[in-house]
Order: structure tokens, then C-alpha cells, then sequence
């Protein structure tokens, strides 16, 4: 490839010999995790921001609704105000509740999604965590949020919470089967957990074109299962506001409340991630054939945009699914799972595993 | 480095949290009041606590969701180095397979799969 590279990792690196030389390597490395962690910490609540602004725009525009329009232009600063308005809601004390629980509830579920999000790959050298069993780890950062949603509601001490806290717990626990594997389907493909090497693998053409069949199925899989993992509608009846009044969080109050609120979303952006890191490429642009000129147009674009214009149209994808179907009853969520998604990805494991055997695979 | 880094990101997301908690701890108006602090029932009084027993199906589907995240915890280092061994792994993980498809089978034929 002999396009522009935007390559994040020089300006890392030049920061890194800046620190080095000024203030030896260790006291260096902690400010590097200091700024690393601030940065993370921005992005985060930046991204979180937004999501919950689009989720309203776009629920707006499928009921053909307005949505918020008069905080800032097109209300671009709701989310900030209603940010202050729940700082400066009251934590309601819940007096029979256990609080340690109670308290630690929150922790549990940012820590979950946070450590995911550190693994996400932005573009090239704008990449924090990259371990070499990056999905794996992904993973199992995710799914620490599941005790923090069952530690709420056990702990609320509230009926509607328990049940919302159990349902939300037979829901995530059954459709990370389908997460893992869908993503093990891909893992034979690439033949590697580390998240930069799978976007390497992709710079001649995405999984999802490379794979066959295979790969389009479990990108679908993933999908539906992804959104289910997330507690999202249509399967939403975690948190069902119609009958459960919150699901799990019914208990929780101001900041409490926005935490739960930002977990989920950033929950669904990890999904999304993932699904653009291992079916579209990545932060890969997009080449067609043999067509020179559009590829080096293509390349012009800078990975960052390409990876976040990625993630917003899966994203875009989960919520069109919240605001288009109706919500399930527990049972049919439940045979979905185990009767329909299971069976279907046992089978397209082996098929994925055939194809790359027989090297039908481009 | 990156167990440093896995470290910073422990705890900048711990930071968050008791950051937010602090914060509205300091601006947040706080009253005391008998009612607000029941839990939520749509208006009656709560009878009794609501650390009881719970429906069974729950604890089902939790066990058999421990026997097929086992599997796939298995299937990871298997779907790593399925290219390069080939043949032998594939042969071997549909010996695996079926074990696991008889196991899903006998619990959908012994209705476990249906919620009640």
C-alpha cells in the first residue's frame, strides 16, 4: 500500500521521548498512565454523550416526533443538561436495602464496560490495551457487568428490581453462548485473538467478504445476540418500563441511575466495535478490486473516520432494531436463544471450519 | 506495560464512579423522609422482604448456560490453531461436537429448554 498512513503511534511515540528524556522511564510511564487514563476517561463520557442524544434523535425521527431541538442547535447539549439535572437529583437511600451491595452495583458495571472499552482498536497506534488474547478479554470484561446487574437488584431489596436483575441475568448469561460463538467462528478464520492483527489481516478486503456465508451468519448472529447481550429492545424486558417499572436499577437515583444508563450504552458501543473490528475491517478503508483511483481516494480518508463511521452504522443498525420491533416475552427470548441461535451456530462453526480447511476462503 | 495499562483503566473506571458519587454527595440536597425510603410498589405498602425463593427456570438455564460457556471457553485455543494443524483438530473438535449436540438434545427432549 502506498497511500497516506495516518499513523497515530508517531505522535505517541513522541510524547513518550519527550517524558522519557525529561523525567527518567518510570516516573514517565506513570504520567503516560495518567494521561492515558484521563483521555480514556473523556472519550468515554464524550461517546456515552452522544449515543444517548442520537438514541433520542433517532427514536424522535422514527415516531415522527422532533426529539430534544432546544438545548443548543438541534439540541446537541440536552444530554450535558440532563447530566447536571442527575448530578443534582437526590441518592435516595432505600432503608431495608443492603447497602455495600448496594453502593458497589455501580462500580461493578462501569469497571466491566470500561476495561472493554480500553481494548477498542480507534485506528492505528490509537489503540490503549492490545493484548494478544484481545477478544477473549473482551470478552470476559463484558461479562463482569452481569454481577453488577444482579448484585443491584438482589440488593435493592425491591420486587420489581429482583425480577428484572433475574431475567437480565438468564438473558446475558444465554446470549454470550451465541456472542462467543460467533466470534470463535471468526477466530478460525483469523487464526488470532489480538484485535491490531485482525485489522491487518483485513487490509486486502473485509472478513465479511472474505468469509463466505459463514461470515455473514455469525455477523448476524452477533448482532442479535450482541443487542440482546446489552439489555436492548427488543429485548429489553430486563428492564421492561411498561411492566417493570426500571427492571433492575427501579432503585436507583441521580448519578446512580446515569451510571447504569452510561454502562448500557457504552455496552453497545464495545458491540459495535467489536462487530466493525472483526467483520468490516476495521479501521481498514475501503478497497474495491483492481479500481486504483478510488482506492487511493479511499485511502485519503483518516482510519479514525473510517472506524467511527463503522461503528455508528452498526450502532445506527441496534437501534433501529429497539425502535422497530416489539418487545419479546421471555419465553420466546429464551427459544430464540437455545433453540434457534445455538443450533444455528454450532453449525456454522463446522461449516466455517470446512471452508477454511478446503481454503475456499479468499 | 500493558498490566500497568489494564491497571490505570481498573481504576480511572473506579475513579469515575466515586467521582460521580462525591460529586452529588457535595451538591445534591438530601432529606430524610419515611416514605421515600421504602422501595418502589406502585403505591401499597411492601409486604414482606423480596430475598425469597425464585422461580426454578432461572437456575436451569444458568446451569446449562455453565455447560456450553465451558465449551466455548474450549473452543478459543482450539479456533486459534485450527489452520495450522488442519485435519486432526477438525476431526477431533466433531468428536467434541457431538458430545455437546447430544447434551443440547437431551435437554431440549427432557423439556428443559421450555420455560415454565
Amino acid at each position: 500500500m502506498t497511500g497516506l498512513v495516518y499513523d497515530f503511534s508517531v505522535i505517541t511515540q513522541s510524547i513518550d521521548h519527550y517524558l522519557v528524556s525529561h523525567w527518567g522511564p518510570s516516573l514517565a510511564a506513570t504520567i503516560e498512565f495518567v494521561l492515558v487514563g484521563i483521555l480514556y476517561l473523556l472519550i468515554y463520557a464524550l461517546v456515552g454523550l452522544m449515543l444517548v442524544y442520537a438514541e433520542r434523535r433517532i427514536c424522535a425521527f422514527i415516531q415522527c416526533r422532533l426529539g430534544p431541538n432546544r438545548v443548543g442547535p438541534q439540541g446537541i447539549f440536552q444530554t450535558i443538561a440532563d447530566f447536571i439535572k442527575l448530578l443534582l437529583k437526590e441518592n435516595i437511600r432505600i432503608e431495608r436495602a443492603d447497602k455495600l451491595l448496594f453502593f458497589v452495583a455501580p462500580f461493578i458495571i462501569i469497571v466491566g464496560s470500561f476495561l472493554a472499552f480500553g481494548t477498542i482498536p480507534f485506528a492505528k497506534g490509537l489503540h490503549a490495551l492490545d493484548p494478544d488474547i484481545g477478544l477473549f478479554f473482551i470478552m470476559a470484561a463484558t461479562s463482569i457487568g452481569v454481577i453488577g446487574i444482579l448484585l443491584a437488584g438482589w440488593s435493592s431489596n425491591s420486587k420489581y428490581s429482583l425480577i428484572g436483575a433475574m431475567r437480565s441475568g438468564a438473558q446475558i448469561v444465554s446470549y454470550e453462548l451465541s456472542v462467543g460463538l460467533a466470534i470463535v467462528t471468526m477466530v478460525i478464520l483469523t487464526g488470532t485473538l489480538q484485535l491490531s492483527e485482525i485489522i491487518e489481516m483485513q487490509r486486502d478486503g473485509w472478513f465479511i467478504f472474505k468469509g463466505h456465508i459463514p461470515a455473514i451468519l455469525s455477523f448476524v448472529i452477533l448482532l442479535i445476540a450482541g443487542t440482546a447481550e446489552t439489555n436492548r429492545g427488543p429485548f429489553d424486558l430486563a428492564e421492561a418500563e411498561s411492566e417493570l417499572t426500571a427492571g433492575f436499577h427501579t432503585e436507583y437515583s441521580g448519578i446512580k441511575f446515569a451510571f447504569f444508563f452510561l454502562a448500557e450504552y457504552m455496552n453497545m458501543f464495545v458491540l459495535a466495535s467489536v462487530a466493525t473490528t472483526l467483520f468490516l475491517g476495521g479501521w481498514m478503508p475501503l478497497h474495491l478490486g483492481n479500481f486504483e483511483t478510488f482506492n487511493h481516494v479511499m485511502d485519503f480518508i483518516p482510519p479514525l473516520v473510517w472506524f467511527l463511521v463503522k461503528v455508528f452504522t452498526v450502532i445506527y443498525i441496534i437501534m433501529l432494531f429497539k425502535w422497530t420491533y416489539p418487545r419479546l416475552r421471555i419465553d420466546q427470548l429464551l427459544s430464540l436463544e437455545w433453540k434457534y441461535l445455538l443450533p444455528i451456530n454450532l453449525f456454522n462453526l463446522i461449516l466455517m471450519s470446512v471452508i477454511v480447511l478446503l481454503g475456499l476462503h479468499f | 506495560m500493558t498490566s500497568g495499562l489494564l491497571i490505570t483503566f481498573f481504576i480511572t473506571a473506579i475513579v469515575l464512579v466515586a467521582a460521580g458519587i462525591l460529586a452529588a454527595w457535595l451538591l445534591a440536597p438530601s432529606s430524610f423522609n419515611k416514605q421515600k425510603s421504602q422501595p418502589y410498589e406502585c403505591g401499597i405498602p411492601t409486604k414482606g422482604t423480596s430475598w425469597m425463593q425464585f422461580n426454578v427456570g432461572y437456575y436451569l438455564f444458568a446451569l446449562l448456560f455453565l455447560i456450553f460457556d465451558v465449551e466455548t471457553v474450549f473452543l478459543f485455543p482450539w479456533a486459534v490453531v485450527m489452520k495450522t494443524i488442519g485435519m486432526t483438530a477438525f476431526v477431533e473438535i466433531l468428536i467434541f461436537f457431538v458430545i455437546i449436540v447430544l447434551g443440547l438434545a437431551y435437554a431440549w427432549k427432557k423439556q428443559a429448554l421450555k420455560w415454565q
